[in-house]
């Protein structure tokens, strides 16, 4: 448990990398204007992992989308906002500006490796590209670091390998060249979309496995984008929930799932099926999300939640703090809000929590 | 228990590009029995060849080799456009992806409706319409819904409405292919109670095919593994889950990521290592053998005493 | 304390019900059908709506080519190559007819050709199409080696050599246009229903027991209708540009009836093109307008149906 404790105090001291203030964006669409970022504001911390959850269309992708300004140009309209890197703002960035930050500053990893890959090129030749271009290495120089890095994420025979094609891969093998490919020039940053959505259990444990040792090595800092809270549990140090394009709940990994505080937080850990659940019904939080073209006045998950209140239906609520690293956007933490009981799945989690700062303090 | 099979699968093969040097044994000699009234899930990876089981039951595709029983009649003989109807309204498929498996140019109304006027179950639109309206409210759906294309709505309706087509006909077996797995994790929970409770109702039977063990294991009252087109390993749920007896099963149970920090960081993911695993081809001795009660393994005779001692030191564990 | 109020819980059949209400907001932005929204979506793309407008204006132009010709076309009016002027709008030609009344009687020539052929090879495209794809085996192979042969032949060549077995008139030049443009619609519609074929909700439909015919022209052709329509458009461009050409080689439409083909070929001597603008100008200049309108509307039409795939 002391691990845990001095993770957190080194986690006070850490210097932001990256930025997000306010992020608005919203898209143009034949049936109107899409809301698909409302006010986001986060900030990643030198060499720690930010996971940012959501089910599609919450506005995960866009924000991050923004931050490498990978946005279709045309109906992407970013109305409000500062991406802070370095001191500067990202958005304000020349095409040209962006080229040099993005791959060598900030790489990025996504979810279809083989849509990713350059299939006429063989895959050494892939990830001696952007160390010849960023880093000025001589072809063979730029090869033989290629081949380097292909042992480093765990491709057995790099040698033979990099000259094969990305269709001579597998699933999981292919991923490992993205991810040898991002990091390949020793990025500061690194975006990983949904990196294992697309690969089998078994293979998706290894990647995840991977990522973490490389983050230790490589010393960067990582946003992984994910709709399944499970897979982060193992890589995240801070997780960001997020719901119809805001950031709903936002803490370290043991506050997110041990201690959380947004009824949305409380519905997607309650909702996965545990050992001792028997033949009840799953917990569900009802409905669907709301279209962002026309979203409801008030809270947009509102009409979802159980224990919403009258206020909920008629303003969004604030981020209320509960910590030096926890916050939530939701009126139950306001000190007018009724007590309420959260779900008994949510309550065995509290239980671990107090144990664990039990623990500490003892 | 009444154990009554309404599926019986023999010796089941799919074989694509037969004979080729790209030839891929999707399927390979499969043979196991669903019995009326259960959950029967089917899990394994990509390739594993659970997908193509499930397409060759439904008569999607035509099998390679060995015979599909459904209630006792070889499903390969049903031929005749009345026959093909009669096993077609009784088997019936929920399918993955919730948006292509809705025809974009019909409305609800249309999609659901569709089959009742095909097996000539409703004599007027005005009939069919009523029925639809009621599956729509069965499914969790507004009545108002039924005008409207199936682009209009999120994944978890466009599945609900998968889910009424299906039940429509009022069939005796449903196969759910990877039914939740493209939904969101919120939508996810709500599709299977849905399911669940739909089976409830009207003692329907389930192959529940996924990726997903978690979620399998709590639906499923009997679960099969596969890899590589052979079932590997087939037990009870709870029994599989709790005493994992082939390596690959292992494998799979220690990857599933788990929303728990500090479970996470103490987890030990094995690794399966198939080339163990391979054995001769065409061996009698090799198959699934039963190594406890209704607990079956894939492997050869020789390793059954093993096997039992592992199962036996797993029991003692559990207790 | 209205404050205080406002923290009070409410109960589940109230969220119930503003679920309810959130979820029709979420749809109730969509109330038109299929059609409607592909009109609305095109009536937003400024470009494919002028091209709309000036189609329109052909069409109208060809349709009462009558009454609003000021003369016959095919009668001669007046003396011969005379400059624009307030009798004659746009001059006369070589034998003194009337140009701008050829021009409107013009503009039918190019859209009975135009849309015609358009309309016979889409006709034996989709058919072939449609069973080559989903058939396939034999058929399809049959079929395909067909598509080949045809698109082997030196088109114009084939063209040529028919009207010179048949004779040159607009429906020579229609039938021939119509029988040889068929192959690419056809393989475009193979591969689309060989696509559609495998879609899930094919499956789906296989699943519930229709029979084949309901499942290719109630599943499959309405998904591969709108590929052909937008075709079938840029088709028509084709086709006047086609005939256009025939005639201008002397082997279309055959003077005195008028098309701007031949009335360009009537246009061929050095002299004519750098001094007798009118004779030459507003023919090319009508086949630029329809062929760039009747493009832009395809364009429009096919983005206006992608739009909602997206």
């Amino acid at each position: 448990m002391t691990e845990i404790k001095a993770k957190v105090s080194e986690t006070m001291v850490q210097k932001n990398i990256l930025s997000v203030k306010d992020l608005t964006i919203s898209f143009h669409t034949f049936e109107g204007e899409v809301q698909a970022v409302r006010g986001v504001s986060f900030d990643l911390k030198e060499g720690e992992t930010l996971a940012l959850v959501g089910e599609s269309g919450s506005g995960k992708t866009v924000s991050t989308k923004a931050i490498t300004r990978l946005l279709p140009t045309k109906s992407a309209n970013i109305s409000s906002g500062e991406i802070l890197y370095n001191g500067e703002n990202l958005l304000d960035k020349s095409a040209k500006e962006m080229n040099k930050i993005r791959g060598k500053e900030i790489a990025m990893i996504f979810q279809d490796p083989m849509t990713s890959l350059n299939p006429t090129l063989t895959v050494g030749r892939q990830i001696a590209e952007p160390l010849e271009e960023h880093q000025g290495l001589s072809k063979k120089a730029a090869l033989a670091e290629a081949i380097q890095l292909m042992e480093k994420v765990g491709i057995i025979g790099a040698k033979q390998r990099a000259s094969q094609y990305p269709h001579q891969f597998s699933g999981g093998m292919r991923q490992r060249v993205m991810i040898a490919m991002a990091l390949a020039c020793h990025p500061k940053i690194v975006i990983a979309d949904e990196p294992t959505t697309a690969l089998d259990v078994t293979i998706q444990a290894q990647i995840i496995d991977l990522l973490k040792d490389l983050k230790t090595e490589f010393q960067t800092s990582t946003i992984f984008i994910t709709h399944d809270l499970g897979v982060v549990a193992n890589i995240a140090d801070r997780v960001a929930v997020m719901y119809a394009g805001k950031i709903v709940e936002i803490g370290t990994s043991d506050e997110i799932f041990y201690n959380p505080k947004h009824p949305y937080t409380w519905g997607l850990l309650a909702s996965m099926p545990t050992l001792e659940i028997g033949d009840k019904d799953l917990y569900t939080i009802p409905g669907a999300p709301p279209n962002l073209l026309n979203l409801p006045k008030g809270d947009p998950f509102a009409s979802r939640n159980m224990y919403a209140l009258e206020i909920d239906f008629e303003e969004e609520p604030e981020m209320y703090r509960i910590s030096e690293t926890h916050y939530a956007a939701t009126w139950l933490l306001d000190v007018q809000a009724p007590e309420i009981e959260p779900p008994l799945e949510i309550q065995a989690r509290n239980k671990i929590f107090e144990q664990t700062l039990a623990a500490k303090k003892g | 228990m009444d154990r009554n099979p309404i599926i019986q699968i023999k010796n089941l093969k799919k074989t694509y590009n037969s004979g080729k040097k790209n030839e891929v044994r999707a399927v390979d000699n499969v043979s196991f029995d669903i019995y009326e009234g259960e959950t029967f899930g089917l899990v394994g990876e990509s390739g594993s060849g659970k997908s193509t089981t499930g397409k060759l039951l439904m008569k999607l595709d035509s099998l390679t080799d060995g015979q599909v029983f459904f209630l006792g009649e070889n499903i390969q003989d049903k031929r005749s456009r009345k026959d093909l109807l009669d096993f077609r309204r009784n088997v019936q498929m929920v399918f993955q992806d919730p948006y292509a498996s809705l025809n974009p140019r019909l409305t609800v109304k249309e999609i659901i409706g569709g089959p009742l006027e095909v097996h000539k179950l409703v004599s007027s639109k005005k009939e069919r319409d009523q029925i639809v309206y009621s599956l729509l409210e069965q499914v969790g759906l507004s009545k108002s819904f039924a005008n409207r294309y199936p682009k209009e709505f999120s994944g978890g309706q466009c599945q609900r409405v998968g889910i009424a087509r299906a039940i429509a006909l009022k069939p005796k077996f449903i196969i759910a292919d990877e039914a939740i797995s493209a939904l969101d994790v919120s939508i996810q929970a709500q599709i299977v109670n849905l399911l669940r409770n739909l089976k409830k109702e009207a003692n329907l039977t389930y192959l529940f095919i996924a990726h997903d063990l978690s979620m399998v294991k709590y639906i499923s009252d009997r679960i099969g593994v596969m890899n590589r087109g052979k079932i590997v390993e087939l037990a009870k749920a709870d029994d599989i889950y709790r005493s994992p007896l082939h390596p690959y099963t292992e494998s799979l149970l220690s990857a599933i990521p788990e929303p728990d920090p500090e479970n996470e960081r103490s987890r030990q993911r094995i690794a399966y290592d198939e080339t163990q695993f391979s054995y001769q081809e065409d061996d009698p001795q090799v198959g699934l053998h039963e190594i406890a009660p209704e607990h079956f393994i894939y492997c050869h005779e020789n390793e059954v005493e093993q096997y039992q001692q592992k199962y036996q030191q797993l029991q003692k564990e559990v207790v | 304390m209205e404050n205080t109020v406002k923290f009070n819980r409410v109960s589940p059949k109230k969220i119930e019900e503003m679920e309810k209400i959130s979820q029709m907001q979420g749809i109730s932005q969509n109330d038109d059908g299929y059609v409607k929204t592909i009109v609305k979506r095109f009536l937003k793309d400024k470009v494919a709506v002028v091209g709309l407008f000036f189609f329109l204006l052909l069409i109208i132009m060809a349709i009462f080519a009558n009454q609003i010709a000021p003369y016959d076309p095919a009668k001669i009016v007046g003396s011969f190559e005379s400059a624009p002027s307030k009798d004659f709008l746009l001059g006369t030609d070589e034998v003194g007819r009337d140009v701008l009344s050829r021009l409107i009687y013009g503009a039918r020539v190019s859209l009975v050709v135009g849309v015609l052929s358009v309309l016979i090879y889409s006709v034996i495209g989709t058919t072939l199409g449609l069973l080559s794809g989903f058939i396939g085996g034999f058929w399809d192979a049959a079929i395909m080696r067909l598509t080949e042969v045809f698109m082997s032949f030196p088109y114009f060549m084939v063209i040529l050599v028919i009207v010179s077995l048949v004779g040159p008139s607009i429906w020579t030049v229609t039938f021939v246009i119509g029988l040889l443009g068929w192959p690419m619609l056809c393989r475009l519609v193979r591969g689309e229903v060989m696509k559609l074929k495998n879609a899930d909700y094919v499956q789906a439909a296989i699943a519930s027991g229709y029979n084949t015919f309901q499942i290719l022209f109630k599943h499959i052709f309405p998904n591969v209708l709108s590929l052909i329509l937008v075709n079938m458009t840029f088709g028509v461009a084709t086709s006047i540009i086609t005939e256009a050409s025939l005639s201008f080689l002397g082997v279309g439409v055959q003077p005195p009836t008028a098309s701007w083909g031949n009335m360009m070929s009537n246009a061929q001597s050095l002299t004519v093109l750098s001094t007798e603008y009118w004779r030459w100008l507003p023919a090319g200049l009508m086949i630029l307008i329809a062929v760039l309108s009747v493009n832009f509307f395809g364009d429009g039409l096919r983005r206006a149906i992608e739009g909602e795939t997206r």
